[in-house]
């Protein structure tokens, strides 16, 4: 339906189905593309939610008592898969990216909508198929990180799977990554000038750059590692004369950056948020760009801070820490300007706004122990401990998640035309919040004190500690039942909330809620400032 | 406004207050034992004590924002236009540089002292064939007089066990046991997948590569038994790879030895 991009009347050349039935289409417009990637995102949210809680019940009692310990493998390989490649990644880019980057560029589609299409439905085939994989001969056991020489002796079948999953899944973000740099640099409304674009637009310019330079080459590594698997080539197998460490440079050439590509478009939401429910600018617009930039320079050149215990030369383990240290400067930045923003605003006390700062705090602690764990003779420690895991669920959880829910109360009556239930909505959130802490603060503490990751038993010392933790993560569990029941009943009976409920400035607010298929009846708005809250032109009254 | 500046400055020293005391006063650590763990320790002081100050400080400044600044029931309009403030901006990049740059330097100085920074090459007797490169760990010197005695032990790793072999003893146990106050410099080599040397009590780790040996050295300053544990996931039973240190007195350590050496050679 995008084929005419200048279209005055859009839905008379329509061929695509309507209603409800185009979220199973092959639909062009963004807007499906974007609530289809949301959609796949939570469902496997929940199969990667199930699996974490099979692990915090095995990890219940210190025996290896609930699963096999092969399948307690395949779990912690599939939970951590599916939470990156099939959750975080497709949602904070591709369901918010594509939903939003239209309207902010003043586009009416994306650069590229079938591509954009294809790049969706790739998604949900790779990630059945990766599910499936534990049907065949078991599913992938040595980790989301693959390192070989184990992915090469475990069961074939389903290492191989899970490369050709990632693969897909890979390409499926590169395709993602490359529109929207051709979006946001191409299909900007002319008048419309980069240093007047919403943050969002920067963070996914800066993500979409380190997805189109890295993602190839896991791909690269990832083809290389299924040649020692099926062909028996020795790159990576020590006994052909491969060498692991190369293949773990290659894994962390993507595997870092891809922390950035959950991250930064997280950045660049809360960025969005924050202002419409404080009533106030973005802080320091201008020194959030740069330092968006500079995570992503950065983030290029920070891998092997995974490497510390892997037999690197002392050169290069002080590199990597000073360069992993100073990405704290450019985030903090970010973070001191989040809390000028709320300071001096009128800050309106809902889900969306709970969810943000209760990002601010939990990443606030996952950076602290970021920059701890950059240190060499500090990681060496704790490297592939419980401290590690509690670090980075702390960033990605604590994190992302977060902002991901804050996003989906902050822009569900722009999609649906309906608001959200607050009182579940924060009900929510305390649940949320409260069982996530529980779940991995105590963590940080088994690591320090000697218990490694990826185990299925453990010291009988640590057994009250991880009962806690799961406790927590039974908590996290059932956070998401209000949050379901707030969906299905605002989706129903939800009251109505007009065009811009939040009176927000931003472009995707200045069309009708729902907005029509290429988002404006007439020519796109001109919004030179997108946070100008506070300008008596903008007053609300 | 002087009040305002008194209350600032009455929760920042607060803050700080806090952080030093929780610092100083609450051990996450398990206990010391080598002479790498109180050099690691001094470090985590430091950064959970700059960690708690940051982190009290942002959550106070998040918390007392959502409660100062919320809107009230009959308010409406907005907040302040103000979209940034330069000089601000500038003082919340410099400071974290600072801080973020000294850390690191000090992060080194005590890296340097674990020895980290040492090349090995020269310092251990069997690992000098031109065939091989051999892999660096950590390598502490020892404080102690008779450190040329050192101790060397060929480490195995397999799935899902610990070997070791003593080459002066000619024998293989499958416990480590090390005398107290000495250098143990220990050739770790892993016979299929990776997997790594940690000990908690120690601070120290290791990954044990296959098709790359790796030399390790510490010295343990406390007498009792620590668990080894491989910290790389290395198959099904990767959670029960475990084995025991043994840190025991010199005439201890020489009585076990010389109960389970083949040959007659003293120490």
């Amino acid at each position: 339906m995008t084929i005419s991009i200048d279209s005055q009347d859009p839905n008379t050349n329509s061929l695509q189905p309507k209603g409800w039935l185009r979220y199973f289409s092959f639909s062009l417009d963004h807007k499906v593309i974007g609530i289809q990637y949301l959609v796949c995102g939570f469902l496997f949210y929940l199969i990667g939610g199930t699996l974490a809680s099979a692990i915090r019940i095995e990890l219940a009692s210190p025996m290896s008592d609930f699963m096999p310990r092969d399948v307690y493998n395949q779990v912690l390989t599939l939970h951590g898969t599916i939470m990156i490649f099939l959750w975080i990644v497709p949602v904070v880019n591709g369901a918010f990216g594509n939903y939003l980057i239209p309207f902010y560029v003043g586009a009416r589609d994306m650069a590229f909508p079938r591509l954009n299409a294809v790049a969706f439905w790739l998604i949900p085939p790779s990630g059945l198929m990766l599910v499936a994989s534990y049907f065949v001969e078991g599913a992938a056991q040595a980790g989301w990180t693959a390192y070989p020489p184990l992915s090469i002796t475990t069961p074939q079948s389903g290492q191989i799977i899970w490369i050709m999953s990632v693969l897909l899944l890979g390409g499926s973000s590169i395709f993602g990554g490359i529109n929207f740099i051709a979006t946001i640099i191409k299909l900007r409304r002319p008048g419309l000038k980069l240093m007047q674009l919403p943050m969002y637009c920067w963070a996914m310019l800066g993500t979409s750059l380190l997805v189109v330079l890295s993602t190839p080459v896991l791909a690269g590594t990832l083809i290389l590692l299924s040649f020692d698997i099926v062909a028996h080539t020795g790159f990576f197998n020590p006994v052909l004369g491969g060498n692991v460490v190369v293949y773990q440079h290659l894994f962390w050439f993507y595997s870092h950056p891809a922390v950035y590509i959950m991250v930064l478009p997280a950045f660049g939401l809360v960025s969005e948020i924050l202002p419409v429910h404080s009533r106030k600018p973005l802080f320091g617009y201008t020194t959030m760009v740069f330092s968006i930039m500079g995570i992503v320079v950065l983030g290029l050149v920070v891998w092997a801070h995974h490497m510390f215990t892997s037999g690197t030369p002392p050169w290069m383990r002080l590199f990597f820490t000073i360069a992993t240290a100073f990405i704290a400067v450019p985030t903090g930045i970010k973070f001191f300007n989040w809390v000028a923003t709320l300071w001096g605003g009128k800050i309106s006390i809902n889900s969306a706004m709970l969810f943000s700062c209760g990002f601010i705090i939990n990443f606030v602690f996952g950076g602290i122990t970021g920059v701890a764990l950059a240190q060499v003779p500090f990681d060496i420690h704790v490297h592939d401990t419980y401290f590690v895991v509690a670090h980075f669920h702390y960033i990605v959880y604590g994190g992302t998640v977060f902002i991901i829910f804050s996003s989906i109360y902050h822009w569900f009556p722009k999609v649906t035309g309906k608001l959200m239930s607050e009182k579940l909505g924060i009900l929510h959130f305390a649940i949320t919040f409260i069982g996530f802490n529980l779940c991995f603060a105590p963590q940080h503490w088994l690591g320090l004190n000697g218990m490694p990751r990826r185990v299925a038993e453990y010291d009988p010392q640590f057994q009250f500690v991880n009962q806690i933790s799961s406790v927590g993560a039974l908590l996290m569990a059932i956070s998401t039942i209000p949050f379901l029941v707030n969906i299905f009943l605002s989706i129903k009976n939800g009251k109505d909330s007009g065009d811009n409920p939040w009176n927000a400035l931003t472009p995707e607010w200045l069309t009708s809620s729902p907005p029509p298929v290429e988002n404006w009846e007439g020519e796109a708005p001109l919004v030179e400032e997108p946070y100008g809250y506070g300008k008596p032109i903008n007053q609300e009254n | 406004m002087l009040n305002k500046n008194f209350y600032l400055i009455l929760i920042i020293s607060a803050v700080f207050g806090i952080s030093f005391w929780i610092g100083f006063n609450v051990n996450l650590l398990p206990v010391e034992a080598s002479i790498n763990a109180p050099i690691y320790d001094e470090l985590f002081k430091i950064l959970f004590i700059i960690g708690l100050i940051i982190f009290i400080g942002m959550t106070i400044a998040v918390i007392y924002s959502l409660f100062k600044f919320r809107k009230r029931k009959d308010q409406f309009g907005d907040g302040i236009a103000l979209e940034g403030n330069l000089s601000l901006e500038i003082v919340w990049t410099i400071i974290p540089s600072i801080i973020v740059l000294i850390i690191g330097l000090y992060s080194y100085n005590i890296y340097d002292r674990m020895g980290g920074m040492k090349e090995l090459n020269h310092s251990h007797e069997m690992m000098t064939t031109n065939t091989e490169k051999i892999w660096a760990g950590i390598s502490q010197a020892s404080n102690n007089e008779v450190a040329s005695n050192n101790l060397s032990v060929e480490v195995s790793a397999m799935q899902f066990a610990f070997l070791f072999n003593y080459p002066k003893g000619e024998f293989i146990s499958g416990e480590l046991h090390v005398p107290v106050d000495h250098k143990v410099s220990m050739k770790m080599e892993s016979k299929d997948v990776i997997h790594a040397f940690w000990v908690p009590e120690f601070r120290i780790k290791q990954d044990i590569i296959p098709g790359q040996p790796t030399i390790l050295n510490f010295t343990p300053t406390k007498v009792g038994k620590y668990p080894i544990i491989c910290a790389e996931l290395c198959g099904p039973y990767h959670g029960g790879m475990r084995a025991s240190i043994i840190v025991e007195k010199e005439s201890d350590y020489k009585d076990w030895f010389n109960k389970n050496t083949k040959t007659e050679v003293s120490l």
